[in-house]
């Protein structure tokens, strides 16, 4: 049980206001602009965006610097300012065929249609510090003459439709066919709007993973990987764009494209030797994120595989990323944190009732000598 | 120049209207506010709708074609308004939380009803289409430098 504490105002008020002293650090440093924070920490952006779950890389740049760089406490910014926002809609399902790609690669084809496409990556660095950025007034270092010249050569290169890798195996049947969701089908369950029913499906187990916190899904995709309900993914395609939105206006009665999202898509390719319900084939597990979240999306795709163990017959091989409710339960980083950092605060009269416990105890077991020991700061809540 | 016929008789083509909202809304803010002072047009308007700025649910699909799921929420500002000289109606629905921005699309959106739709396509929405193209083409081309051959190579070992 908890018991409100009150007082303290003074003290707290001057903490908060040397918290915003602290945020802002050393005053002969320039201060950050929120709009640097959008641009150059685009990928913390992206993160609390995914796991805020709202897109509006204003906002998590914002969220970003009044946390202080804390990414969690950002994502818990966004998530309460979300509450405060009427839902305005839905929009229709979004076509990530139609991704003007940035980045887009397959681990499985080296010939895929379409081109490999790697954009602005980290892969095939050399992970060493660059002093370089260290020093003040390094501009250009990010389009040298060579990227430049490469850009010319490739001027007639139109966006196009980018054509899904996984089409080509599903069209040999060798890839768990994705069951398409006849017109009037039900509209998908949204956690955000009721409480999380178990045993979750699928639609339900996706949204709670693209919102979930991108280590512990990291962690139990690693430990998919390592043989705790090993599922051999590959990835299949990754790919990395701006997405159209539509959204229905019923007053016009038909759908406008209200802007473009960056998303991050994984899927992933499963081993399957078969089941007692399903033939040997390739099997499919799905990621999907708001803003550039590789990391995300690829550990999301085998969360998702190894959570469909049981639609695919499978045995349960008791992994934690099998257990639907062990993973949805604890993979939001707000509800987590909220309850681990609230033991924080004062639990005074908690723990005096332990404390008051213990000694009883104690005492009983030196053989009822009720005497108590003297211990310092014994004194209410 | 003739018009074919009278736009507000049969309204908008459906499919022209869809395209500029979605230019509309696509546009960086500062350029769509900055165009629309260009133009010099202060039509008279009443609100429909004032600005409210909301969320919308984005949806996914699993494995990317299949059924659908709540993805996240984006940020929305949505208006609709009429022209008090027209009474054309034009409506907003644009992503962000810009309401000045809103308010301009969805003054062109009921603009390009009226007799100023000329005018505006070739002042205001062509600069935005080609300057759309023109961005869109050269992040392609950029993606298109990092355009990779893989090779795998036999090691021999047979």
């Amino acid at each position: 049980m908890y018991v409100a504490v009150k007082g303290g105002e003074r003290a707290i008020a001057a903490a908060h206001s040397w918290l915003g002293e602290a945020r802002r650090g050393d005053p002969e440093v320039a201060e950050l602009s929120v709009s640097q924070i959008r641009e150059q920490l685009a990928l913390s952006v992206a993160r609390v965006m995914a796991e805020g779950s709202l897109y509006d890389p204003d906002l998590a740049a914002l969220a970003i610097k009044q946390a202080r760089g804390d990414l969690v406490e950002a994502v818990f910014l966004i998530r309460a300012y979300r509450t405060t926002l009427p839902r305005l809609g839905y929009s229709r399902p979004l076509e990530t065929a139609r991704m003007a790609c940035m980045r887009r690669i397959s681990a499985t084809f080296k010939e895929a249609p379409g081109g490999q496409v790697l954009g602005p990556t980290f892969d095939y660095t050399h992970r060493l510090l660059d002093f370089r950025l260290a020093a003040a007034a390094q501009a250009g270092l990010d389009a040298g003459p060579l990227a430049r010249d490469s850009v010319a050569r490739h001027e007639d290169d139109a966006p196009v439709r980018t054509p899904h890798i996984a089409a080509f195996l599903d069209a040999e049947g060798l890839l768990q066919a994705e069951p398409i969701a006849p017109p009037d089908a039900p509209a998908p369950p949204d956690l955000t709007r009721e409480p999380m029913q178990l045993p979750p499906g699928r639609a339900l187990r996706l949204q709670a993973l693209a919102r979930g916190d991108e280590g512990f899904l990291l962690g139990l995709a690693y430990s998919t990987q390592r043989g705790y309900g090993r599922t051999h993914a590959f990835v299949g395609e990754l790919r990395v764009g701006s997405v159209p939105v539509e959204v229905d206006i019923p007053k016009l009665g038909f759908a406008v494209e209200v802007g473009e999202v960056e998303l991050t898509e994984c899927e992933a390719v499963n081993q399957f030797t078969g089941s007692r319900t399903a033939p040997p084939q390739f099997t499919r597990g799905y990621g999907l994120t708001l803003g550039h979240n590789e990391r995300k999306a690829i550990s999301m795709s085998l969360v998702d595989r190894a959570l469909r163990h049981e639609e695919l017959g499978e045995d349960d091989a008791a992994a934690p990323a099998q257990d639907a409710e062990f993973v949805l339960m604890h993979a939001d980083n707000i509800q987590a944190s909220g309850f681990l950092e609230h033991i924080k605060l004062p639990h005074y009269v908690d723990f005096q009732a332990e404390l008051e416990l213990g000694r009883t105890l104690r005492a009983e077991a030196r053989g009822g000598d009720a005497a108590h020991e003297a211990v310092p700061g014994e004194t209410g809540s | 120049m003739e018009a074919p016929c009278d736009p507000l008789a049969h309204g908008p083509d459906p499919d022209d209207r869809r395209a500029w909202m979605g230019l509309l809304a696509r546009a960086p803010a500062t350029r769509l506010l900055d165009l629309w002072q260009v133009m010099a047009l202060c039509p008279a308007r009443v609100w429909l709708r004032a600005p409210e700025i909301g969320a919308v649910m984005l949806r996914g699909r699993m494995g990317a074609v299949g059924a659908s799921f709540n993805l996240g929420e984006l940020t929305v500002t949505r208006c609709a308004l009429r022209l008090e000289e027209t009474g054309a109606v034009g409506h907003a629905l644009v992503s962000g939380r810009d309401v000045a921005k809103a308010e301009v699309a969805a003054l062109v959106d009921a603009l390009m009803q009226t007799e100023v739709a000329a005018g505006l396509r070739e002042g205001l929405l062509a600069p935005l289409q080609a300057e759309e193209n023109a961005a869109r083409t050269a992040r392609a081309a950029r993606a298109a430098a990092t355009r990779v051959e893989f090779f795998t190579l036999a090691r021999g070992e047979d």
